[in-house]
């Protein structure tokens, strides 16, 4: 997001980390993500197609120059194999949303209707709630998020954004 | 198939096939395995301290003396706690030393056991890298990386915390011939690319400076820039943490620039219309005002760690490399240039500004004792300091001849560094004088050392400049807080000669500029024990010249003879 000023264009950034599956890593980033100031909006860490390498996907926010301290600083730690940033990529981006809302037998059908305009599905049910799994990119969670504010929010849990480049590419 | 062994035991195999022979450190509960396997080892000499800040920094004074790993020793808790400021002062100076940790046994992690601390979690932010060993049969490829990662690339510190059970459980041990960190590859040679565009704007120059750092003293680079500097005819400035990588005598070596830096390396920084940076971080001691700093000129910069390019000042060329390989591709391209009016503009400041301080009080002036150290010890001496004014004066009146001779903490500005660095440097180089410049605040933080120096025969002379004051925020509160001395007098220290002499060392008061060279002649002969020499000196002399922090060099402060 861009400041009124002008001054300081904050970007967001996904960058893809690959680094080696051993304990403390995660905390190695973290720790050097506040150290350093750099913001982190979102984190995903998971096992790939390599045992001993985990993948961690992060939003960050910063101009090219913080941008560029990130992947350099990163590079430092001995069990960063890999940085990529995804800035000028067309990727392949999805994040799970699951949400509970309140729902009365009234608000039922409208609840089921919105989700699946957005095709995310029902995957609980109880006499007051509804749970919904929803897949997909950032503002599409959002928009879902901001449609079902009315009926009541219990509670919401998102896994952070993980990306892959479209088309043969490896990153 | 390898020998039967305790991972203790491997583990000090491992350091002899690292080429350690010497350690620095104090045993404890969770590292008593490995002081076991350490007992009456017939090539490891092992240095007992007496505070493991101490041990760290032994450590660190080999280190840095040598270009070799220096390795410091400690148990679980308060034991790695203890070393905390040492790993902290290797990291912001680049200095390879591995610090080995005892820690609880592996099923007592976590419980808040007898002597636990989280070293590796604590360590985190000011290491290179991190070890908590899991099994004792990870005890040598963790010592053989962990040994690849400290003196490659940028040198740094790296931790091994090794829990009880990894120390004392029995393994097949075999030095691993080989190891894979696919994720650490420090870059060697330049892009060539670079080199040529470097070359075009040193070609162009008309006012060349060069700016060496502390990368460029562990890539030992000394005669490829003297050859540089010559061809070019370009004056150098040098870092505190470069300080002798280019000998000092030369016309075109300019010292130290920045806060208490020589008027002339910094007028030669404001108006260079091209710096070539080499291993040097731009640290705000050097820079003042970043916006401020060197702004007419093109900006090279080659480092090691490609962090470093652009992290502080915006610079035109970067070049990710070892200085040593950069500074050799540079020499391979650039052609001689002609000395002009830069150099005579230089000679010029020289006159006009030259190191010169004027004495305040009747009692000895700092810059003298430490012109005639550097006449008795014929600039041969390694010379170590702890951190405050003397520190800066020595920056400024030590001249050094040769890199690794100048031993200070310079970007933690640890106090209690120097006494046990120079006990370090003595280890390394037992033949050579080794003369820790301190202060009468300083020496008091590692004094206890002195019973270290005494058994283990080190004998280094310790040069208390001492003003009765933590002299250095004196200053600052006499500049910018209108005297108000808060928390700065030392008048009551006690007498250092006698505390000395308790220990087993030698002492001599020294009050007038006549027994100045006889007591560091005396001091420097003596081959047993460590010598305290108490210089009295002017109680609130200030170093100039000063430029605030900050500020730039239009702020620039004189004393009256400069």
């Amino acid at each position: 997001m861009a400041e009124n000023n002008g001054k300081t264009q904050a970007l967001r950034h996904t960058i893809s980390v690959m680094v080696e599956n051993r304990p403390g890593v995660l905390a190695r980033v973290s720790g050097l993500f506040a150290r350093r100031g750099f913001n982190i909006e979102s984190l995903a860490v998971s096992r790939t197609e390599d045992p001993t390498a985990s993948r961690m996907t992060i939003v960050v926010g910063g101009s090219d120059k913080v941008l560029s301290q990130i992947n350099d600083q990163l590079y430092k730690l001995i069990d960063v194999i890999k940085v990529y940033d995804h800035t000028n990529d067309r990727i392949i981006e999805r994040e799970l949303g699951l949400i509970k809302v309140s729902a009365t037998a009234e608000s039922r059908p409208h609840i089921m209707q919105i989700s699946s305009i957005f095709r995310a599905s029902i995957v609980d049910v109880s006499e007051e709630t509804m749970t919904i799994e929803i897949t997909g990119s950032e503002e599409k969670l959002d928009s879902f998020q901001s449609l079902v504010e009315s009926y009541g929010i219990l509670e919401f849990v998102r896994t952070g954004k993980i990306a892959l480049v479209r088309g043969p590419k490896i990153t | 198939m390898g020998k039967q062994m305790s991972g203790a035991q491997a583990l000090v195999e491992s350091l002899v096939n690292e080429g350690v022979s010497a350690i620095f450190g104090l045993p404890g509960g969770a590292n008593m395995p490995i002081y076991d396997a350490l007992y009456q080892h017939p090539t490891i000499k092992h240095y007992l301290v007496r505070n493991e800040q101490g041990a760290a920094f032994m450590a660190e004074g080999y280190a840095r003396s040598t270009g070799k790993v220096g390795v410091a020793m400690a148990t679980s808790g308060p034991g790695a706690t203890n070393l905390i400021t040492g790993i902290a002062d290797a990291y912001m100076d680049s200095i390879p030393l591995i610090c080995i940790t005892g820690q609880v046994p592996t099923h007592s992690l976590g419980t808040d056991a007898f002597q636990e601390a989280d070293v590796r979690g604590i360590t985190m932010p000011i290491v290179k890298h991190s070890y908590l060993i899991g099994a004792a049969e990870d005890v040598p490829l963790t010592i053989r990386e962990a040994f690849h990662i400290a003196h490659t690339g940028r040198p740094g510190p790296v931790v091994i915390d090794i829990p009880k059970d990894a120390q004392i459980d029995e393994i097949d041990y075999e030095y691993p011939p080989r190891m894979s960190l696919r994720g650490y590859q420090p870059p060697l040679e330049a892009d060539a690319q670079r080199i040529d565009e470097a070359a075009r704007h040193i070609a162009d120059a008309e006012r060349p400076v060069l700016y060496i750092g502390g990368g460029a003293v562990a890539s030992e680079c000394r005669d490829e820039l003297l050859q540089l500097a010559e061809r070019l005819h370009s004056p150098v400035v040098c870092s505190l943490m470069a300080k002798g990588i280019f000998p000092e005598a030369h016309p075109l070596a300019l010292g130290m620039p920045g806060m208490h830096g020589s008027a002339y390396a910094n007028f030669a920084l404001n108006g260079a219309d091209l710096l070539l940076a080499v291993g040097t971080r731009f640290d705000d001691r050097v820079t003042g005002k970043i916006s401020e700093f060197a702004k007419l000129a093109c900006i090279i910069h080659i480092d090691v760690d490609p962090a470093e390019l652009g992290k502080v000042v915006q610079t035109h060329v970067k070049i990710a490399a070892d200085a040593k390989a950069a500074i050799k591709q540079l020499l391979a391209t650039v052609k001689p240039k002609n000395p002009g009016e830069w150099l005579q503009q230089i000679d010029e400041w020289k006159t006009r500004h030259p190191l010169k301080r004027k004495k305040t009080d009747r009692r000895i002036g700092p810059d003298f004792i430490l012109q005639r150290i550097n006449e008795v010890t014929k600039g041969e001496a390694i010379v170590t300091t702890d951190v405050g004014q003397h520190q800066m004066w020595a920056a400024q009146y030590i001249a050094c001849k040769y890199p690794r001779h100048f031993l200070t903490s310079g970007g933690l500005g640890a106090m209690g560094f120097g006494f046990p660095a120079a006990m370090g440097a003595k280890v390394a180089w037992p033949e050579k004088s080794v003369v820790c410049v301190s202060g009468d605040g300083s020496f008091q933080m590692n004094i206890q050392e002195l019973n270290t120096g005494v058994n283990n025969k080190l004998a280094v002379v310790v040069a208390i400049l001492n003003n009765g004051f933590l002299g250095m925020v004196r200053q600052w509160q006499g500049l910018f807080f209108d005297r108000r001395y808060s928390a700065v007098d030392l008048s009551d220290n006690p007498e250092f000669v006698k505390i000395a002499e308790a220990y087993g060392a030698k002492g001599r008061v020294v009050e007038t500029e006549k027994d100045v060279v006889p007591a560091l002649e005396e001091a420097l002969a003596e081959q047993n024990v460590p010598t305290i020499l108490d210089f009295r000196t002017e109680p609130e002399a200030d170093v100039f010249p000063m430029i605030p922090s900050g500020q730039t060099v239009r702020e620039i402060m004189f004393d009256d003879a400069s």
